[in-house]
């Protein structure tokens, strides 16, 4: 009686380990914790890209517009993915787009823009990815939507055909 | 001769600990932090970009007077408690963190019952 009783636990206890573990199996194993971000926008200081002269957020984002901050750099091969909706984008829609140039050199970042053409507003340096941590952001490419200096929306990695319709039925 | 290089040897091995105690403080945080892009590395493992700018923020945060503990609360104001190595104990974490004392529990409560309670 008491070997059956310890029988069954026995299989019990393995088939819902091995139930736990094939489910598992099935997960994307990269995980992506919830963060409650951050609504409002970071206050920074930062240099404007190509020039000596420094400017502040307060300068960049005004209230009663839509922008849309997008961090890149020239070696980032997602960025090249994603150009093509940022130039769409500009053009086609009232929205003001902010580039942070993330520790990049000077002279690709030119050549960049020279060959597949200039989205941005303005395009702020930042050399050290401090001004990015400001934005809580995790590398390159990524994206915050900004209306009312609160960020409204989040892209991490490239924008593409999907999160491009959210944005654009954002700022509608 | 060979005294003379052992010196030089014993003297330039000093100013390398010197050197080392400089940054304690700061590798000590990173040590603390999840690099959020990594596989199980630390800011302080890392050699990612995102890792790279943490160390930098790390020193200027330092050097601006903040304590550690002002360091981390900022760090998870921006990215969370996922950035922390060492999770707060609250309504969330509190499984993580009695579970293993549970499990002590249990394993006692065995020990007990098998040796202990069968020697008498």
């Amino acid at each position: 009686m008491k070997d059956k009783i310890f029988l069954i636990i026995l299989i019990f206890i393995f088939s819902t380990v091995f139930f736990i573990f094939y489910k598992g199996l099935q997960n994307s194993n990269i995980y992506t914790p919830k963060v409650e971000y951050k609504k409002n926008i970071p206050i920074f200081d930062a240099q404007i890209f190509g020039k000596k002269n420094r400017i502040n957020s307060n300068q960049i984002f005004n209230r009663d517009k839509f922008y849309l901050l997008n961090i890149w750099a020239s070696w980032c091969v997602p960025c090249r993915d994603e150009h093509p909706y940022l130039l769409d984008l500009s053009i086609k829609s009232n929205i003001e787009i902010i580039g942070l140039n993330y520790k990049d050199d000077k002279e690709n970042a030119k050549l960049f823009l020279k060959e597949l053409d200039n989205p941005y507003k303005i395009i702020i340096a930042d050399n050290d990815g401090l001004i990015a941590i400001e934005w809580a952001a995790y590398g390159v490419p990524e994206s915050f939507l900004i209306y009312n200096n609160e960020i409204i929306k989040k892209v991490i990695g490239p924008i593409n055909e999907i999160t491009i319709k959210e944005i654009k039925e954002l700022i509608k | 001769m060979k005294l003379l290089n052992l010196f030089f040897i014993i003297i330039i091995l000093s100013f390398n600990s010197s050197f080392a105690n400089e940054s304690n403080s700061q590798s000590k945080i990173t040590k603390n932090l999840r690099c959020l892009i990594c596989q199980g590395q630390s800011v302080y493992d890392s050699d990612s970009d995102f890792a790279n700018s943490v160390k930098i923020l790390v020193e200027k945060k330092l050097d601006e007077g903040l304590s550690e503990k002002q360091i981390y609360a900022y760090l998870k104001d921006k990215y969370g408690q996922w950035i922390l190595y060492d999770p707060k104990f609250d309504k969330n974490t509190y499984f993580l963190w009695l579970l293993p004392l549970f499990l002590f529990f249990i394993g006692g409560a065995i020990i007990f019952k098998l040796f202990i309670i069968k020697k008498n």
